[in-house]
C-alpha cells in the first residue's frame, strides 16, 4: 500500500504548529490591543448629540459647578442629567432665539424628553455608585477627565474592570480632599515639593476607605 | 404501572424507629424508586434537557442565545444607548433612588395596608406598611404578588365592545341609555354584582345609585366570603359584629380549623400577635398554647402545642360539647360522635382555657358552619373574654349581606327574564359560584351586560362590554383594614391602561362619568370629616396609609344560646367533601400570577396545581396513592383530580382547593387543575358529606417540591418542649449527628471579617411557613418563573425555600417548617470547586455568586449540602414581554441561561446602606439593613444583622443556647443558623413518651 502521506508532511506538521503558536500569540496582543481599542471603549470619540453641549463653554467660561446640572452625584448612585427644565432657567433669558438651542425649546414646548448619546455605559452587572466617589476623594476629573476642556462630551477612559481595579487597589494614588473633589485640573495646583503619594495615604486614612476590601466582588457586582 | 408506596409498610416503618423522627414525604418513608433516582442525582435526571417542545418562540430564542453565547457580544462595543432625562423633573425624584407610598390593597373588600416601591415611577415591591396595624410592617405572599399582576400582560387593556376596540364616552352613552330605559321601572331589571365593598365611598355611592333607581340590587358576592361568621353572629347575638381578636393578650388560643395566621382579615397582626407569644429567649421562656382542630394541616397548625384532625361534622360536635364543658347552655352531643377525640382532651382544653379565662380566643375558621361560629362566640362570651382578647364592633360592610342568598336571588331573577341590564364590578361568577345557581346559563339571558374587571375572564366574556379596571397600584381608593380603620389606596403609578377604577364606574351611573377618582375619593371624606383642617389631615393619612379614628366603636352584645341549640347537629355519611380558598391563588383571582403558582404551597408543597386531598388511613382503605387520578363525584356533578395523601388530614374526609381549573385566566392560569366550584353548592358551600372518590387514572404527575434537595435524614429540624428547654438550656446542642464541630479539625484557615460580618437567624419556633419571604425574595431578585414541567425536573429558581417536615405518627404528625437558603458558609465547601472562581468569600463573609464570571459547572450546587443553589437551564428570564420588563428591580442583575445563582443575602440592601453609612461616616446601624425575607415575614421569624456586633439582635439570638446550625458537623460554620422549635404542651395531655428529645444520633 502506498504512503498516505508524503515525507514532506512532516516538515508541513512540525511547521504548522510552529504557526499555530506564532498566530496564536499575534492572535493574543491584537486581541489584547483590541480591546483596549477606542473602537471597543469609545474613548475619545464624540458622538453627535442632539445639541451640541459645551462643557468648555459652561464649566470654563460661564463658571457652573458639575452640581448645577449633575444635581444627585452627592448622594445617589446617578449623576443625574439634567431636565430640560435647568437648561431653559438660563435659557429662557439668554440665547432665547439660539438655533443651535432649538431641540431645547422643542422639548420644553412639547413636554418631549432630550434623547442624548449615552457616552459612559457600564456593563448591565455594574452596579457603579457616584456619591460614595465623590463624598471620598474621588474627583471628577479623575474618571471624566478635563471636562472644562472638553467642547464636546468625550469619554477619556475605558471604564474597563481593570481600570476601575487600579484604583479600587491603590486609592492613594487618585484621591484628592473632598473640598476639592469638583476641582478641574487639581494637579496643578498642589504646590511643588508636596508628594500627593503622601496626602493620598494620609486621606486614605482619614476618609475611611478600607483598601483591602475594594476589590470584592461584592463592591461592584450583584 | 408501579405503585408509589404502600400506606401498611410506611406505618410499619415509622413504628420501627426510636426517639423522635422527622420525616418529609410518604415517598421518603417508603423509599420508593422515584424517591431514590430524585434524591441520588445532584440535578434530576434529564434537567439539561430541553422537554418544551421545540414551538417557533423558542427555537428563536435558543438562537438568539446560542448567538449571544458564540461569543459575538465578545467581538463587538456596547450597542449605542440613549440617556432620557426628565423634562420638568419630579419633586423628591433622585434618580436611582426608590421611593415608597403608603398604599393598600384590597382583597375581598378588606386593605392589607403596604407601602409600594417605585423606580422612577415604576412600582417594583410592596413592603408592609409600619405604621398601619393591619401590617405593622409585614406583609403576606399574596400581597407581595399582586405586584406582577400588575404588569401582567394578559390583564384588561382596551375599552371593548363586543371584542371591538371602543371608548370610554361611547360606553357611557349606552349606559345612559341603558340606565334611562330602567328609569320608569325604578331599576327593576337592574342588578349590579361586584366583590365585597368596604369602602365608605364606594358605599356612598352605590347608594346614590339605589336612591335613583330604588327597585334595583346591589349583589356582593366573594366566594370567599364571610357568610358564615355572620350568620353565626346572628345566631349568637341576633346582630352581625365584627370581630377583632387580641392575641398579644392571649395566652391559650383553641384554633376550631381557622387558619388564622395566613388566611383572612387580620392575618398579617395576628400572626405577629400570637408568635411575639411564643419569642423563647434564655431568660424568657413563657409561651402561649395553641389546640388546633382542622381537616387538614394547614400554616397555623405548624405552630400548635396541640392539633387533632377533624372532620367538619367532627369539628361542630367538637364545639357543641367544649362549649358544654364549659358551662355554656348548650347540650352536649351524644358520645359517638366524639369518637375521632381522645376522651382526656375536652376535660383537658376546657381546664386550661378556664384557668386563662379572660387571657384566651376561641376562633373558629370562615369556613365552619355558622353554628360553630355561635358556639365560639358563647364560648368566649363564657371565659371572659369579650372585651379582653376578643373585641366586637360593627361589620366592615356598614350593612352586610348574607352573600350567597343574593347571588342565588340574582340566578333566580336572571333564569326568570327579571334582569335586563347587569353591571359586573370586578367580579368573575361565571367562574365561581357555586355550580347548582347555573350562573353561566342565568347571565346570557340577560339582554345588557357589561363588565369592569382586572381581566376578561369567564365574565367577562359572556358580557358585551367590557372595561379595564385600574390595578389598586394604579388607583384612588378606600377600604376599611380588619379593625375598621379605614386605609387609602394611592396610585403610584398612572394607569397604563385605559382603565377605571371601581368608584369611576359607579360614579358613571350617576352622571359623573368624567370624575377622576382622586375627587370621588378625596371629595367624599372632605364632606364626610368636615374638618376645617381637611388638606393637613388628608395629606397625613396619605402618608400613614389611613386614616386616624376612622375604626368603628367597640360594640357590647349579648349572647343567646336559643338559636344555637335550635339548630340540628350536623349529620355525616360517607365521605365528607371540603372546599378551601387555595394558599396561592386563593379564590382563583391570582390565577395568573406566575409567582403563586410556581409557590409551594405550605406542607403539600405542590405547585401549579390543585388536588383532591385524603388522609393516609382514606387513602389505605380507598386504595388510593399520590398521582392516582380519580373522579369525585359529588351531588350528581364529577370532576377528575390527583390524589395527594395528606398525613394529618382527618379521615374521611376530601379536600380540594378553590381557584383552579380557570379557562380564561390568561396564558399562564388557564386549563391548569379543576375547578372545585363546578362542584360546590350554594347550600354548602365549605363542607357537605356524600361525595365519592372513583379511581380512573394512575401515574398523574403532581409538581410537589417536597422531594427536591433531599438531606438524607439529619434531622436539621430541632424541636423539643419548653419544659425541656427550660430544665436543660443545652438540650439542643447535644442534637445533630455527630455532636458540635470541633473548629480545630479544620484544615482550611479561618477567615478574619474585622469589619462587618453579616449573619442570619431564623426563628423556627415562629415560623409558620406562609410563603411571604418566598415571594418577596422572588420579586426582590428578579427570579424568573419556570413552569410545572421544569419544576417535575426540579428547575425550580426561587432562592428560598421553606421545607417541610413532619414528626411523629403518620395519621397525625406535627408539620414543621424550616425556611432554607443559603447560609453564607465561613468555609463555603461550594467556593473551593468553581474552576473560574465565579463564587468567591468578601471581606463581610458573604458567599458571593459573580455571575459575569459563571461558566456553568455547576460543580459548586454539587458539594452543596444544603443545596441551595438554583442553576438557570434555558434562560428562563421573559425578555420578551413588554410589560413585565416594568417589575424587575433596577439594583439586581437579571440572570441570564448557563448561569448558577443563589441567596445574596440581599447584597444590593447591603452595599446601599453600607454607602450611606460611608458617606456619614458611621457604621451601619444595626436594623438598617433588612433583607427582603425578613421584610416581609409576618412572624417576625428572620433576623438579619452584623454578628461582629455584639449589641445587635441577630449577633444576641446567635448567642442563645438553641440557636444551632444545619450541618455543622461539616464544619461549614454556616451563617445562617436557627433557633430550635419548642412546644408548650398542655401536662395534662402530654405524651408519656415525650422527652426523647436529645436521644436521636
Amino acid at each position: 500500500m502506498n504512503q498516505i502521506f508524503h515525507p514532506s508532511a512532516n516538515v508541513i506538521a512540525k511547521a504548522s504548529i510552529g504557526v499555530l503558536i506564532v498566530l496564536v500569540g499575534v492572535l493574543s496582543v491584537f486581541l489584547y490591543f483590541f480591546v483596549r481599542s477606542s473602537w471597543m471603549t469609545g474613548v475619545n470619540i464624540s458622538e453627535p448629540q442632539p445639541v451640541p453641549f459645551s462643557h468648555l463653554h459652561h464649566v470654563r467660561q460661564v463658571g457652573l459647578d458639575c452640581r448645577y446640572c449633575h444635581t444627585s452625584v452627592e448622594e445617589a448612585a446617578s449623576a443625574n442629567i439634567p431636565p430640560t427644565e435647568t437648561c431653559m432657567t438660563c435659557h429662557s433669558q439668554i440665547w432665547t432665539d439660539a438655533p443651535m438651542l432649538e431641540p431645547v425649546r422643542v422639548s420644553w414646548r412639547d413636554n418631549v424628553s432630550l434623547e442624548w448619546e449615552r457616552l459612559h455605559d457600564l456593563a448591565d452587572f455594574v452596579y457603579f455608585n457616584h456619591s460614595i466617589h465623590v463624598n471620598k476623594g474621588i474627583g471628577c476629573e479623575t474618571c471624566h477627565g478635563r471636562v472644562d476642556n472638553m467642547a464636546l462630551p468625550m469619554k477619556v477612559n475605558t471604564l474597563q474592570m481593570e481600570w476601575c481595579l487600579e484604583c479600587h487597589r491603590n486609592p492613594a494614588k487618585y484621591i484628592r480632599p473632598t473640598d476639592e473633589v469638583f476641582t478641574m485640573g487639581y494637579a496643578e495646583t498642589v504646590p511643588a515639593g508636596h508628594d500627593p503619594l503622601v496626602e493620598g495615604h494620609e486621606l486614605v486614612a482619614q476618609y475611611g476607605i478600607e483598601v483591602g476590601r475594594l476589590d470584592n466582588c461584592s463592591i461592584c457586582h450583584r | 404501572m408501579r405503585k408509589n408506596f404502600d400506606i401498611p409498610s410506611i406505618r410499619k416503618r415509622l413504628e420501627g424507629t426510636y426517639g423522635k423522627k422527622y420525616w418529609r414525604s410518604l415517598e421518603e418513608i417508603a423509599e420508593t424508586d422515584e424517591f431514590q433516582d430524585f434524591v441520588k442525582h445532584e440535578f434530576p435526571q434529564g434537567a439539561d434537557q430541553w422537554l418544551n417542545p421545540v414551538t417557533r418562540r423558542n427555537f428563536l430564542k435558543l438562537m438568539a442565545a446560542s448567538f449571544a453565547f458564540g461569543g459575538l457580544t465578545a467581538c463587538s462595543a456596547n450597542p449605542p444607548q440613549k440617556i432620557v432625562p426628565y423634562v420638568r423633573a419630579p419633586e423628591e425624584l433622585v434618580p436611582g433612588k426608590p421611593l415608597f407610598f403608603a398604599t393598600a390593597m384590597p382583597l375581598g373588600g378588606v386593605a392589607m395596608a403596604l407601602l409600594g416601591e417605585s423606580h422612577e415611577g415604576r412600582p417594583t415591591k410592596v413592603e408592609g406598611n409600619p405604621d398601619h396595624p393591619a401590617s405593622l410592617g409585614s406583609t403576606d405572599a399574596l400581597s407581595q404578588a399582586s405586584v406582577l399582576n400588575l404588569y401582567d400582560p394578559d390583564r384588561s387593556q382596551i375599552i371593548s365592545q363586543g371584542g371591538m376596540l371602543t371608548t370610554w364616552s361611547a360606553f357611557v352613552e349606552t349606559l345612559r341609555g341603558q340606565l334611562d330605559s330602567q328609569r320608569a321601572s325604578g331599576g327593576a331589571g337592574l342588578r349590579i354584582i361586584s366583590e365585597t365593598v368596604t369602602s365608605p365611598s364606594l358605599i356612598s355611592l352605590f347608594q346614590n345609585v339605589l336612591q335613583d333607581f330604588p327597585q334595583a340590587r346591589w349583589v356582593q358576592y366573594d366566594p370567599i366570603n364571610r357568610d358564615n361568621s355572620k350568620e353565626g353572629a346572628m345566631m349568637a347575638f341576633g346582630e352581625d359584629v365584627n370581630t377583632v381578636y387580641q392575641f398579644d393578650q392571649a395566652e391559650v388560643i383553641v384554633s376550631l380549623d381557622a387558619n388564622f395566621t395566613q388566611f383572612g382579615p387580620g392575618n398579617v397582626r395576628y400572626a405577629r400577635d400570637f408568635t411575639d407569644k411564643r419569642r423563647v429567649r434564655e431568660d424568657s421562656t413563657a409561651m402561649n398554647r395553641l389546640y388546633v382542630m382542622e381537616t387538614q394541616p394547614s400554616a397555623t397548625s405548624t405552630l400548635a402545642d396541640h392539633r387533632l384532625p377533624l372532620s367538619s361534622a367532627q369539628m361542630e360536635a367538637f364545639a357543641r360539647a367544649l362549649a358544654a364543658e364549659l358551662g355554656v347552655d348548650v347540650e352536649a352531643p351524644p358520645a359517638e360522635s366524639l369518637a375521632a377525640v381522645p376522651e382526656n382532651w375536652l376535660g383537658a382544653i376546657a381546664r386550661d382555657l378556664q384557668a386563662n379565662a379572660g387571657k384566651s380566643i376561641v376562633i373558629v375558621g370562615e369556613n365552619q358552619a355558622p353554628v360553630v361560629h355561635a358556639l365560639a362566640h358563647a364560648m368566649n362570651d363564657a371565659l371572659g373574654n369579650v372585651g379582653q382578647t376578643v373585641i366586637y364592633s360593627e361589620p366592615l360592610e356598614g350593612t352586610s349581606t348574607n352573600q350567597m342568598q343574593e347571588l342565588r336571588l340574582l340566578a333566580d331573577d336572571m333564569i326568570n327574564d327579571r334582569v335586563e341590564v347587569l353591571l359586573v364590578i370586578d367580579a368573575n361568577p361565571v367562574y365561581n359560584a357555586p355550580a347548582d345557581t347555573r350562573f353561566a346559563e342565568a347571565i346570557r339571558r340577560v339582554p345588557f351586560r357589561a363588565k369592569i374587571g382586572l381581566y376578561v375572564d369567564e365574565t367577562g366574556a359572556l358580557c358585551e362590554w367590557n372595561i379595564p379596571l385600574s390595578h389598586y397600584l394604579e388607583s384612588w381608593f378606600d377600604a376599611r383594614a380588619y379593625d375598621g380603620v379605614v386605609s387609602l389606596t394611592q396610585p403610584l403609578v398612572d394607569p397604563l391602561y385605559s382603565s377605571k377604577t371601581a368608584h369611576q364606574f359607579v360614579a358613571a351611573m350617576i352622571g359623573q362619568s368624567e370624575s377622576s377618582d382622586y375627587d370621588l375619593v378625596r371629595d367624599y371624606w372632605s364632606n364626610e370629616l368636615s374638618d376645617s383642617n381637611f388638606d393637613t389631615l388628608w395629606q397625613t393619612s396619605l402618608h400613614d396609609g389611613f386614616i386616624a379614628d376612622t375604626a368603628p366603636p367597640t360594640k357590647s352584645v349579648s349572647v343567646s344560646t336559643a338559636e344555637i341549640n335550635a339548630v340540628e347537629p350536623a349529620e355525616s355519611s360517607g365521605l365528607e367533601i371540603n372546599f378551601r380558598p387555595d394558599p396561592t391563588v386563593w379564590d382563583g383571582r391570582f390565577a395568573n400570577n406566575g409567582w403563586l403558582q410556581e409557590l409551594p404551597k405550605p406542607i403539600s408543597k405542590l405547585t401549579w396545581e390543585n388536588v383532591a386531598a385524603i388522609s393516609p388511613a382514606t387513602a389505605e382503605e380507598l386504595n388510593l396513592t399520590n398521582g392516582d387520578l380519580v373522579e369525585l363525584r359529588y351531588r350528581g356533578r364529577s370532576v377528575q383530580a390527583p390524589i395527594w395523601v395528606f398525613p394529618g388530614q382527618a379521615d374521611g374526609t376530601v379536600v380540594t382547593t378553590l381557584g383552579y381549573g380557570r379557562t380564561l385566566a390568561g396564558r399562564v392560569g388557564s386549563d391548569i387543575g379543576f375547578s372545585a366550584y363546578s362542584l360546590q353548592n350554594s347550600d354548602a358551600p365549605w363542607s357537605d358529606s356524600g361525595a365519592e372518590l372513583t379511581q380512573v387514572g394512575r401515574g398523574y404527575k403532581l409538581a410537589s417540591t417536597q422531594t427536591h434537595y433531599n438531606m438524607e435524614g439529619r434531622d436539621p429540624v430541632r424541636t423539643g418542649t419548653i419544659d425541656h428547654f427550660r430544665e436543660d438550656p443545652e438540650f439542643v446542642q447535644h442534637m445533630g449527628e455527630h455532636g458540635p464541630f470541633d473548629p480545630n479539625s479544620s484544615l482550611m484557615p479561618g477567615w478574619e471579617y474585622n469589619s462587618y460580618a453579616w449573619g442570619m437567624v431564623v426563628d423556627l419556633n415562629t415560623c409558620n411557613g406562609c410563603n411571604a419571604c418566598v415571594v418577596a425574595c422572588q420579586a426582590e431578585n428578579n427570579i424568573p418563573v419556570v413552569g410545572k414541567d421544569q419544576v417535575l425536573v426540579g428547575r425550580e429558581m426561587q432562592w428560598m425555600r421553606i421545607d417541610s417536615y413532619f414528626e411523629g405518627e403518620l395519621d397525625n404528625p406535627q408539620p414543621l417548617n424550616q425556611p432554607m437558603l443559603c447560609q453564607h458558609c465561613e468555609q463555603a465547601p461550594c467556593e473551593l470547586v468553581c474552576p473560574v472562581g465565579a463564587t468567591v468569600h468578601d471581606a463581610e463573609g458573604l458567599n458571593v455568586m459573580v455571575y459575569n464570571r459563571c461558566v456553568g459547572t455547576r460543580y459548586c450546587s454539587n458539594n452543596c449540602p444544603y443545596k441551595v443553589r438554583r442553576f438557570n437551564f434555558l434562560d428562563f428570564v421573559d425578555y420578551t414581554t413588554e410589560s413585565l420588563k416594568g417589575q424587575r428591580n433596577p439594583d439586581v442583575s437579571v440572570r441570564v441561561r448557563g448561569v448558577m445563582e443563589k441567596c445574596t443575602y440581599c447584597v444590593q440592601r447591603i452595599s446601599e446602606a453600607r454607602i450611606r453609612a460611608k458617606i456619614e461616616d458611621r457604621r451601619i446601624a444595626d436594623g438598617e439593613v433588612i433583607s427582603a425575607c425578613q421584610g416581609a415575614c409576618p412572624t417576625k421569624a428572620i433576623y438579619f444583622g452584623d454578628i461582629n456586633d455584639p449589641d445587635s439582635e441577630v449577633a444576641k439570638l446567635k448567642a442563645q443556647p438553641q440557636n444551632y446550625g444545619v450541618l455543622t458537623e461539616l464544619g461549614t460554620r454556616p451563617r445562617t443558623t436557627y433557633l430550635a422549635k419548642f412546644t408548650n404542651p398542655n401536662p395534662e395531655l402530654e405524651d408519656p413518651n415525650a422527652h426523647e428529645d436529645n436521644g436521636h444520633g
